[in-house]
């Protein structure tokens, strides 16, 4: 068995996934790193959840998925942000509020799609991804998106990172919570509708949370942590492509979603990360 | 609307909204929403891997409910609660897409487990349904002073010799079975926003655990009804309906904490 099938490195749509996913897992690990942190999986998870409302809208009326996924997203960030809400067991009812309103919607257009549209297989490629469905032309758009998040995050990192910490003591050195709390919520939503396009909506948190929380326990500096977890969720996209294009010869002409591979990399390199941890510290 | 096929779906739909309205009590005061949302989604790949291995479906779902329950509580001892969850529940959902790519028959049962589709449920299903609704009302009741108390004042619940972590495995427990038992008839978006609407709008309405608790199964029962009638004349996802409904109980609560009580 070959580790390259032959036309790995030719193959047009392998090319698109390996850009546009290598894209979402720097984003993400990036804001994953500073929503660990902040204890914001919830409202990661959710957002992405949510915009699969968008998602699915887009495909009722034919515009470009990214544009429903990501309308959607932000609209759902300033909705939580709206009620504004700083204990953390209210925030999360904010968030599953936000988060079961949106799935309904998902829900009524899905049911729009397959009435009037038949096409059946919205429900699967926009909750769990088709990664090698995307189209090339998105490259662009794509990349555009996650540089300015990447720009955004580079842009408030000190503020950002201290709000996380504290945020009693960036309040008191005149750092204003709020607006640090809503552009890193604006962030967040970029980043999940990246990797939401790719892996899916459901299992773009993996890609969020995954490799941050692996880098968190094994880096002491936060610098080194974002690092880490760029690296980490690289590899877990490369990796899965990589493998989900050799599964074909596995079971004869029938692929592994490459989701599941990337899920699956990321989940050893997590447990993988507990035991260097217990290792270093014995 | 009330013909006799419509039967089992009435009577199926208003247990697990009393159930749903019961333990959703617990999950507010508790604020293990994310687990709530958690739980039913990282279980459906079950039905698919039952489905996958020819076994019967309820089989299939304890058993990824047991996984998701197992999951958080052991990865919670070293992480963050909420990073705990997510990666639980991203693994279960791995784990469900190669088994849906496998057994691709199946994936027009997907939209049905994720947003529900309660119109047509065989009579086959209500008994299963019934007893493990009894089981989990009947936990509850049994657990309801640990729960309230740990969920209140974890100091004096331990002080008290209550183990917390057991308290909320035991919880989680009682979420998961309540997840498997529900998800099949009225689907993972449907659980967790009736868990969650009911039990945020009868808090803002009394102070009473007991009286809010029962608030909550009510209005749980009241939104399911109305949910499933008006899916019934118009056609659109009962979901949907659920979704809204929740979303507008949390709304009038607040509105009411606000400016009512």
């Amino acid at each position: 068995m070959l580790l390259f099938a032959p036309g790995f490195f030719t193959s047009e749509p392998v090319r698109t996934a390996l850009i546009i996913g290598g894209g979402a897992a720097v984003v993400s690990a990036v804001v994953g790193v500073f929503t660990v942190i902040r204890g914001q999986s919830f409202a990661g998870h959710a957002l992405a959840d949510v915009s699969s409302a968008g998602g699915s809208a887009a495909y009722l009326v034919g515009v470009a998925p990214m544009l429903g996924f990501l309308g959607m997203a932000v609209l759902a960030a300033g909705v939580m942000e709206a009620f504004g809400v700083r204990r953390a067991r209210e925030r999360d009812l904010v968030t599953g509020i936000v988060l079961g309103a949106g799935l309904g919607l998902t829900a009524l257009f899905l049911y729009f799609d397959v009435t009037t549209r038949s096409t059946t297989g919205a429900a699967i490629s926009v909750m769990f991804g088709s990664m090698f469905a995307i189209p090339a032309g998105i490259i662009a758009p794509t990349l555009g998106v996650g540089a300015g998040a990447l720009l955004v995050v580079a842009a408030i990192y000190r503020p950002l990172l201290l709000c996380s910490l504290d945020a009693d003591i960036a309040r008191v050195r005149g750092v204003n919570v709020r607006l640090v709390g809503l552009l890193h919520l604006t962030v967040l939503s970029l980043a999940v509708t990246l990797s939401a396009m790719t892996i899916g909506a459901i299992l773009s948190t993996a890609l969020l949370i995954g490799p941050a929380a692996a880098a968190l326990r094994l880096a002491r500096r936060p610098g080194a942590a974002i690092l880490i977890a760029v690296i980490i969720g690289l590899g877990a996209v490369c990796g899965g492509v990589l493998l989900a294009y050799d599964s074909y010869d596995w079971t004869p002409g029938h692929g592994w979603p490459v989701s599941f591979f990337i899920v699956a990399i990321i989940f050893v390199v997590y447990l993988a990360s507990g035991l260097a941890r217990r290792g270093r510290t014995a | 609307m009330f013909s006799s096929f419509m039967t089992n779906t009435w009577a199926v739909a208003s247990m697990v909204a009393v159930v749903a309205g019961i333990t959703g009590f617990f999950v507010v005061l508790r604020g293990t929403t994310f687990a709530a949302h958690a739980l039913p989604l990282g279980t459906f790949p079950g039905a698919a891997a039952a489905s996958l291995l020819g076994v019967n479906e309820l089989f299939g779902l304890i058993v990824f409910s047991g996984l998701g329950v197992i999951g958080i509580s052991q990865l919670g001892r070293h992480q963050r609660n909420d990073v705990a969850t997510a990666l639980t529940l991203i693994t279960l959902l791995g784990l469900g897409t190669l088994f849906l790519s496998l057994s691709s028959q199946y994936s027009q049962a997907v939209y049905a487990l994720l947003f529900g589709e309660v119109l047509g449920i065989g009579s086959g299903e209500v008994a299963p349904v019934a007893i493990i609704s009894l089981a989990v009302i009947a936990a509850t009741v049994l657990l309801f002073r640990p729960l309230l108390l740990t969920a209140v004042a974890a100091d004096l619940g331990a002080a008290r010799g209550i183990s917390n972590r057991l308290v909320d495995l035991a919880f989680l427990s009682i979420l998961g079975l309540a997840t498997a038992m529900a998800l099949p008839v009225v689907g993972a978006l449907l659980v967790f926003s009736l868990m969650v609407g009911p039990a945020a709008a009868a808090r803002a309405l009394t102070g009473r655990p007991v009286l809010a608790m029962l608030f909550s199964a009510g209005i749980a029962l009241l939104m399911v009804w109305s949910a499933i009638a008006l899916s019934y004349w118009s056609n659109w996802p009962v979901g949907f309906f659920v979704g809204t409904l929740a979303a507008m109980c949390y709304g009038v609560g607040r509105a009411w904490m606000r400016f009512g009580g």
